[in-house]
């Protein structure tokens, strides 16, 4: 699989980055780099090898059901940009390509 | 909807039901789980999304998760994983939900949901679990997104436990979905394992509604269906989604995949997004969390201690009180109208059909008056029995029942009380009615000679003047046969 320079513009909005006309140019070469990496591991046999989401062979950590003490309402919009009636208060929100 | 309608055209619904589960803390940190509040007071680093905070999983929510899993009939996972879901919106501090995607806790069970239609199952696609978000609230434009001058947020419901329950487009009708979401929330509630308050939002439907002319293979076009905050929204918002597809397809228009918002003021469903959106979520394995890979033992150890499903209960109620399918329905809809009942019936003496009838044909239409539900009525399981019982007995007849159950209604107080104040009691002293009936017939001597001639059928006219002299109180019977054997 290759990356385009469509392909490149689709990532940046998704992430939401603003990206300019030369930092596509370097994202789109370093995604080319990364992507030709990974098409060396699909080119192996590799039809013995379980999948693998996770590399340290753990499994089932959990914590207990215990509430422990929450931040203060104070605290919490402490790095808030814009607060209102004790809630954080954010831009017009625009319906958007998710 | 029309017969002819019915005929042309088959509906398709499968739903989607979240669901809050009550634990004590978060999925993934400590912060205390309740509803409402002062807003940002129960918030901490995880649930706020700080770079570099752990989130952990609780464990409880897993079990309860497995709860749920178990009781609708699904397959635990041996193997399964938590999922980041990535989308931007402000109610999601993280720009993240965590959540699960192909390796979900439990998959495949099936509900089997009891209606007029008789008995159909509704496969289960999976139960996962995620978080919740937190509260946005819109100001300016008449609290409409999309009108709006900006938003507020608060991030208390953040990081609640929720699961997700998914069914397989099984659903035919909106009685059949009605009938689902109230199967589900009887079985979660028995768990004990959530609220299911759709009111408070701790349990949620969103419904995939799709209308095709019989004998068409494909599917028609999706439509998602929101904001139904009851079950008679659930109700409301099918019907009305099936009728509009119906009479776009009548007319020849093709109907497009989309997201409609459900309005409860006037039962209009209306169009969401007008642009259609490839949403890319670009899922990928939560690096903060491990796989899960719950022990047989664990597992087998929550199936053990699943309280009586409904379906079990059904088939206990219509084996042990000798209940048809309608009322055992009715009775098991929930949890707590199930116990009332079976308090009831554990408090007479006689046949529990009797508490049923009085509870179906009686009761509820006082509850329904007064907008109750059964448990929450002022009158007991206890007291009900006791006016049955008084019934039987004949203290008081079916008729001043209905009056007592109304007044027992309306104070809590227990029968005999009521009776007491309201003079209601009935006349069983043969003497007493014997003097009443003597007067009638000795008042009626046209009628009296009809029925002494064997003209049986003016029998029904001096009873009826017997009891309004005796103001409704004396026992019926006892009238008839007074005046059969003065008359014979």
């Amino acid at each position: 699989m290759s990356i385009d320079r469509r392909a490149v513009d689709h990532v940046a909005r998704l992430a939401r980055l603003d990206l300019s006309e030369d930092e596509r140019a370097v994202m789109l070469s370093e995604l080319q780099q990364i992507l030709g990496h990974a098409e060396k591991i699909q080119a192996l046999d590799l039809d013995d090898v379980e999948p693998m989401s996770h590399s340290v062979p753990m499994v089932n950590q959990v914590r207990p059901d215990e509430v422990k003490p929450s931040l203060t309402q104070a605290d919490a919009l402490a790095n808030a940009p814009e607060v209102e009636d004790h809630r954080f208060k954010v831009p017009r929100i625009m319906e958007d390509e998710g | 909807m029309t017969d002819t309608q019915t005929d042309i055209y088959t509906t398709t619904v499968g739903l989607e039901i979240h669901v809050e589960l009550a634990t004590a803390s978060k999925m993934f940190c400590g912060c205390r789980v309740a509803f409402g509040g002062d807003p940002n007071t129960r918030t901490c680093p995880v649930c706020l999304g700080m770079p570099g905070s752990l989130p952990v999983p609780n464990e409880k929510a897993i079990e309860f998760t497995m709860k749920i899993g178990l009781a609708l009939g699904c397959t635990i996972a041996e193997h399964s994983l938590f999922h980041r879901k990535n989308y931007f919106y402000p109610d999601m501090p993280k720009n993240y939900q965590i959540s699960q995607y192909d390796s979900p806790l439990c998959y495949g069970g099936a509900v089997e949901v009891v209606g007029d239609w008789g008995t159909h199952p509704v496969g289960i696609t999976r139960v996962h679990l995620e978080e919740d978000t937190g509260k946005s609230i819109h100001i300016g434009g008449g609290g409409r997104i999309a009108d709006s001058d900006y938003s507020l947020e608060d991030f208390n419901r953040a990081g609640t436990p929720l699961v997700e329950i998914v069914s397989e487009p099984d659903i035919r009708s909106a009685d059949e979905a009605r009938a689902f979401v109230t199967e589900l929330r009887a079985t979660i509630e028995a768990l004990g394992v959530s609220d299911v308050r759709m009111e408070e939002g701790s349990m949620r439907v969103d419904a995939n509604v799709s209308v095709r002319r019989k004998g068409e293979k494909e599917y028609g076009a999706k439509v998602e269906v929101k904001n139904m905050n009851s079950i008679r929204s659930v109700i409301r918002a099918l019907e009305h989604e099936e009728e509009r597809q119906r009479k776009a397809l009548d007319a020849g228009e093709i109907l497009i995949q989309e997201t409609r918002h459900f309005d409860e003021k006037s039962g209009v469903t209306s169009s969401m997004r007008t642009k259609e959106y490839a949403f890319d979520y670009r899922y990928f394995p939560e690096p903060d969390m491990v796989p899960f890979e719950p022990s047989a033992g664990w597992v087998d150890s929550i199936k053990d201690s699943l309280p009586e499903s409904p379906t079990t209960r059904r088939e206990r109620f219509a084996r042990e009180y000798g209940l048809g399918v309608k009322d055992v329905g009715v009775l098991t809809s929930s949890l707590k109208a199930a116990q009332w009942f079976e308090a009831a019936a554990g408090a007479y003496e006689g046949d529990a059909k009797k508490v049923v009838n009085w509870i179906i044909a009686d009761l509820f239409g006082l509850l329904n008056e007064a907008g109750l539900e059964l448990w929450e009525s002022k009158i007991s399981p206890v007291q009900l029995a006791a006016l049955v019982t008084l019934i039987d007995s004949g203290k008081i007849s079916g008729k001043q029942a209905k009056l007592v159950l109304q007044g027992m209604f309306e104070s809590g107080d227990d029968p005999e009380k009521v009776i007491a104040e309201k003079g209601l009691e009935q006349v069983s002293d043969e003497g007493a009615i014997e003097a009443v009936v003597d007067d009638v017939i000795a008042e009626n001597a046209e009628a009296a000679g009809k029925v002494r001639s064997g003209n049986l059928g003016t029998i029904g006219f001096l009873v009826g003047q017997v009891m309004k002299k005796s103001k409704g109180k004396a026992n019926p019977q006892m009238v008839n046969e007074l005046l059969r054997r003065k008359l014979s």
